[in-house]
């Protein structure tokens, strides 16, 4: 069966785009084919810096006929019909119509069109320049003289070259016959820019992978990543080093080269003094070169592994003397960064932070962290942190985005910190929460166990969501620019590491500090003249607490993310709605400790039971309730019960019992516990619904069996609202 | 050293390279600008369907950059080639390769590379794609196709080459330190460096920038070259369809006054972050009506 084999050469494509690329040239061909019907054997794209390129093996050389019936009007029917008819089937007259007899509705008209497949070439030749001038580039250009027209084509940098051909492995493949944007696809392309710049004639792709290697080309971008890496190991090993791995940093160079060639270069190991993590940002960064380790040690070495693209007659000799300046002029930079941000301590950079807008209504970084370092304090007995030691480490945990080294390699934030604090002789605990309180980063980030910096990384997460849940600022779909729901899963996980706290009540109070920054932020930027409106609190009862309503939403974004989560370690969300739905609910670990006891519960059969029956009284209860236009919600009584039927005074007795017993468990957070006595109703509660009928004729009867399905009802509520558990 | 290889040797070299090539050799604008785009004969002359061909350096200021003559990197005065082809030559790429061959970058001993660098100019209005050229991992050109200027499409699209002749020198003559650059390449008492010639100018104009400019004078400087650029592109305005402006570059003067002025209030610490977005705005408002009424003119193809 015949190939493909597409290659657009263009300018070089930027490194951080080209296996999108290559993925999304493979996506539409192949898409684009099997939608007309065109079915292959495999498709493997490839990328280097100046082409894509594609092949798709096991094409057919022509589409299958297609054979369509089309049924027309009855015969004799109107003319218009019969002209819809024969336009849409694409018939010139009825004589080429056949005649079908339907044994109930006469005769009809039949169209059979026959179409032979198409010529895969041809349909090649159709839908490449559509793709081509259609392609998904992030950003995209034009160029030339081209240019001067509208609708010229467009591409990442100039397109320069089209090879496309097609053809089985036996035979010459044929050119796809097609011109885009002035340029003829053809057979020729063009090897390395400088080791091989010719041109090379190509027939299908063995040959093309094998003629690019010999011009100096690694077609295949997973293939060059290996040679840079095992040469660099290679490099490293031959003088006692070891690679320092970056796979972010080896995709990009692999983008960089079509022909790696790894070189090691060496700085002055005086630049040594300045922090590790420094170092590898800067000739990461700016020079896209891999540090090097001492062996067996986390100790870097004054060396570093280059990739050119050039196999340079002196052996690279001048390539390196020529990475080496400039690491060596980036490194002076960097020392100087440093020398320079050690000379101010940490908390004489703060007054800058005032003059930097957080957030334009949320007021500067200064007030943000005032805000910090006040939460923090109130929140370090609660964790177990010294008060003192949290409102420090809160003041100086961001003092560090003003520093030099920072500001040049923002992701050393907090690492920096980190350095000069322990510099200037702070506390271990607060050097530790000055890194620590932007973890977790991400689902694999482990949490920090220091109590400070678990202070003032809830301080910080917490101040961040309450200020924008302030001024309305909440996540949608899939827009989430403050990162709020990371910052919320984050606290997610630190409580469930084994805190607890009522959230609604740190809430609060710290809506109302936002409050007034947000008014102080309004008068500050108010034209004269102008009034600023104080922000409204609305306040409800919440399980017997008024709870700021804001609050409250805040604490349902919590609950989504929880479920989440917990989700994610295999509880059922159900459960955690059944358990949020009881009002007062904001503590996260009695919340998971609640989740966990009733999964428990609900997997045994007395549970199981129980769910079914007390939904069967709560549907009792909803329907009796509406006819009757009351609620039945006070206690039984139980002297009635007692005359009535076994069963009843069995269940009354049961209930009463169970109910003391569960909610003493509560109180005593043995959640177990009180799903054990729960389960004891089980019995009692089958047994009524299996002898008592509970819509009796005499009212005061069928009223006092309503008011004990209510006491059912409201003894389980105790722990969960069963309503919301599905089955 | 090779009279080649000395800094002003580089400058012949390009400017004899490009004018091979076709390009009219400029002089400096008589203006202080803050990159050779700036020029006139770049930024005006990339809008329009007209084709041209231009080399020139550039002697560009950027007073936020002054380092007191301390720095062997940075100054705040310092020069650019600039290359400009509209429409972009389709080996645009290979003629930059031949120029550095030309002042003496072994093309088979270093490691040229093309890496991402789109480039903005947000006070200019104006957007290219292309690289930074790398040599040995040292940045020196910036090479770009530019896609709009001055808020307009390009059309043709121009394709702009800058070389940053320090950088290049100092790699050219294995020099750590711009001040040691030869800048004529004669020998003994006759030989002059780059210091001779700008470290007391460096020291004096840091001075300057960051302590001594009259940051009222600017800010009325500022408001004065606003307003005339207005006033100078409604005084040459067409008065009908078929007419052409007839003020278009004494207008974009202005602009770039405007611009200069903004960049030394800028260094002087008087403009705060938010401010700084409006002047900005101000500027590329001035550039687009400029742009606007030299799309009028002649030579921007009306």
């Amino acid at each position: 069966m015949p190939d493909l084999l597409l290659e657009l050469r263009s300018e070089e494509i930027p490194a951080r785009m080209q296996r999108r690329a290559a993925e999304d040239l493979k996506k539409l061909v192949t898409d684009a084919l099997v939608e007309r019907g065109f079915l292959y054997e495999g498709a493997k794209a490839f990328s280097t810096p100046r082409r894509l390129a594609l092949h798709i093996a096991g094409l057919p050389a022509r589409g299958e006929a297609v054979r369509e019936e089309r049924r027309g009007p009855r015969v004799g029917a109107p003319e218009a019909a019969i002209q819809g008819f024969l336009k849409g089937a694409g018939l010139a007259s009825l004589d080429e119509a056949q005649r079908i007899t339907d044994p109930k509705k006469g005769e009809f008209y039949l169209a059979v069109i026959e179409r032979p497949g198409r010529e895969t070439l041809d349909v090649l030749a159709e839908l490449l320049p559509e793709i081509i001038k259609s392609f998904p580039w992030p950003k995209a250009m034009r160029w030339g003289a081209a240019s001067a027209q509208p609708g010229a084509l467009r591409w990442v940098r100039p397109l320069q070259s089209i090879v496309a051909t097609f053809g089985p492995e036996t035979e010459t493949p044929e050119v796809v016959p097609f011109a885009v944007g002035g340029i003829t696809a053809g057979t020729v392309t063009y090897g390395h820019r400088f080791l091989a710049p010719g041109p090379i004639e190509v027939r299908r792709f063995d040959d093309y992978i094998q003629a690019l290697e010999r011009a100096k080309v690694i077609l295949d971008a997973d293939r060059r990543k290996d040679v840079i890496l095992h040469d660099a190991r290679d490099l490293a090993f031959a003088r006692g080093l070891d690679l320092v791995e970056d796979e972010g940093l080896l995709e990009e160079v692999a983008g960089l080269v079509e022909w790696p060639v790894v070189l090691m270069g060496s700085f002055d190991a005086a630049f040594l003094d300045i922090p590790a993590e420094a170092i590898r940002a800067t000739i990461r960064a700016n020079q896209k070169c891999f540090v090097l380790r001492k062996s067996v040690s986390e100790e870097l070495a004054p060396a570093f592994i280059l990739v050119s693209n050039l196999v340079a007659s002196d052996g690279g000799q001048a390539i390196t003397a020529g990475n080496e300046r400039v690491v060596r002029a980036r490194l002076s930079d960097a020392k100087f960064f440093w020398e320079t941000d050690k000379a101010i301590r940490l908390e004489d950079r703060l007054p800058k932070l005032d003059a930097i807008v957080f957030h334009e209504k949320l007021g500067t970084q200064g007030e943000r962290i005032a805000r910090i370092a006040a939460l923090a304090q109130e929140l370090a007995p609660l964790v177990g942190a010294d008060p003192a030691l949290a409102e420090r480490a809160a003041r100086l945990a961001k003092a560090d985005l003003v520093t030099e080294m920072v500001g040049e390699f923002p992701e050393l934030q907090g690492l920096m910190g980190r350095k000069y604090a322990a510099l200037q002789g702070e506390h271990p605990s607060v050097c530790a929460a000055i890194e620590e309180h932007y973890k977790p980063v991400g689902p694999s980030d482990r949490v920090p166990s220091d109590p400070v910096s678990i202070a003032v990384a809830l301080a910080d997460k917490l101040d961040t969501l309450v200020g924008f849940w302030a001024i309305d600022e909440k996540p949608t779909g899939s827009k989430d620019p403050y990162a709020l729901r990371r910052a919320a899963l984050g606290v997610v996980r630190y409580v469930l590491d084994g805190l607890r706290l009522n959230l609604t009540s740190n809430f609060d109070p710290h809506f109302e500090l936002v409050d007034k920054a947000i008014v102080a932020t309004q008068i500050a930027n108010a034209p004269p003249g102008a009034h600023a409106f104080a922000h409204g609190i609305g306040r409800v009862d919440w399980g017997g607490r008024l709870v700021n309503l804001k609050s409250l939403d805040l604490l349902a974004f919590f609950a989504d993310r929880l479920k989440v989560y917990l989700r994610d370690q295999g509880a059922r969300h159900d459960l955690v709605d059944a358990v949020f739905a009881l009002p007062g609910q904001d503590d996260l670990l009695l919340i998971v400790s609640r989740v966990g006891a009733l999964q428990k519960f609900l997997e045994t059969e007395d549970g199981k039971n129980l769910l079914a029956g007390v939904k069967r009284a709560s549907n009792i209860l909803r329907i009796e309730e509406k006819k009757d236009g009351r609620a039945y919600d006070a206690a039984p009584d139980s002297a009635l019960a007692a005359s009535g039927e076994p069963a009843e005074r069995a269940l009354a007795e049961a209930l009463a019992g169970a109910a003391a017993t569960a909610s003493q468990a509560i109180a005593s957070e043995d959640f177990a516990g009180a799903m054990r006595a729960l389960s004891t109703l089980r019995a009692p509660v089958d047994a009524f619904f299996q002898d008592v009928t509970v819509n009796a004729p005499d009212p005061k009867l069928r009223e006092n069996r309503l008011l004990l399905l209510n006491a059912l009802r409201a003894a389980t509520r105790a722990v969960a609202d069963f309503s919301k558990i599905e089955g | 050293m090779s009279q080649k290889k000395s800094f002003q040797g580089l400058i012949l070299t390009l400017q004899e390279f490009w004018a091979a090539q076709g390009c009219v050799i400029l002089q400096p604008y008589d203006m202080e600008v803050g990159a050779g785009t700036f020029h006139p004969a770049t930024t005006l002359r990339a809008l329009g369907p007209k084709p041209w061909k231009a080399a020139y350096v550039q002697p560009s200021r950027r007073p936020k950059d002054g380092r007191y003559g301390e720095n062997p990197n940075r100054l705040q005065h310092y020069y650019q080639f600039q290359v400009i082809l509209k429409p972009n030559p389709p080996n645009l790429q290979e003629l930059y390769l031949a120029s550095l061959d030309a002042i003496g970058v072994d093309l088979k001993l270093h490691d040229i590379r093309f890496v991402e660098d789109d480039w903005e100019s947000p006070t200019l209005g104006a957007w290219g794609l292309g690289w930074e050229c790398w040599c040995d991992g040292m940045e020196v050109s910036q090479f770009t196709y530019f896609q709009q200027v001055a808020g307009f499409e390009c059309a043709p699209v121009a394709g702009e080459l800058t070389y940053g002749l320090e950088r290049l020198a100092m790699y050219v003559q294995g020099v750590e330190n711009v001040y040691d650059l030869d800048f004529n390449g004669a020998e003994g008492a006759d030989r002059i460096t780059y210091g001779d010639v700008f470290l007391q100018a460096e020291q004096e104009y840091s001075r300057h920038n960051f302590e001594a400019a009259d940051t009222a004078m600017l800010f009325r400087q500022f408001t004065d070259a606003e307003a005339a650029c207005r006033s100078y592109l409604d005084a040459g305005a067409p008065a009908a369809e078929t007419e052409r402006h007839r003020m278009a570059q004494p207008a974009y003067d202005q602009c770039i006054k405007a611009s200069h002025v903004f960049n030394l209030l800028d260094a002087r610490g008087v403009i705060s972050v938010t401010e700084r977005q409006s002047y900005i705005l101000r500027v590329r408002e001035l550039a687009k009506a400029c742009g606007a009424a030299w799309l009028r003119t002649a030579a921007g193809g009306a």
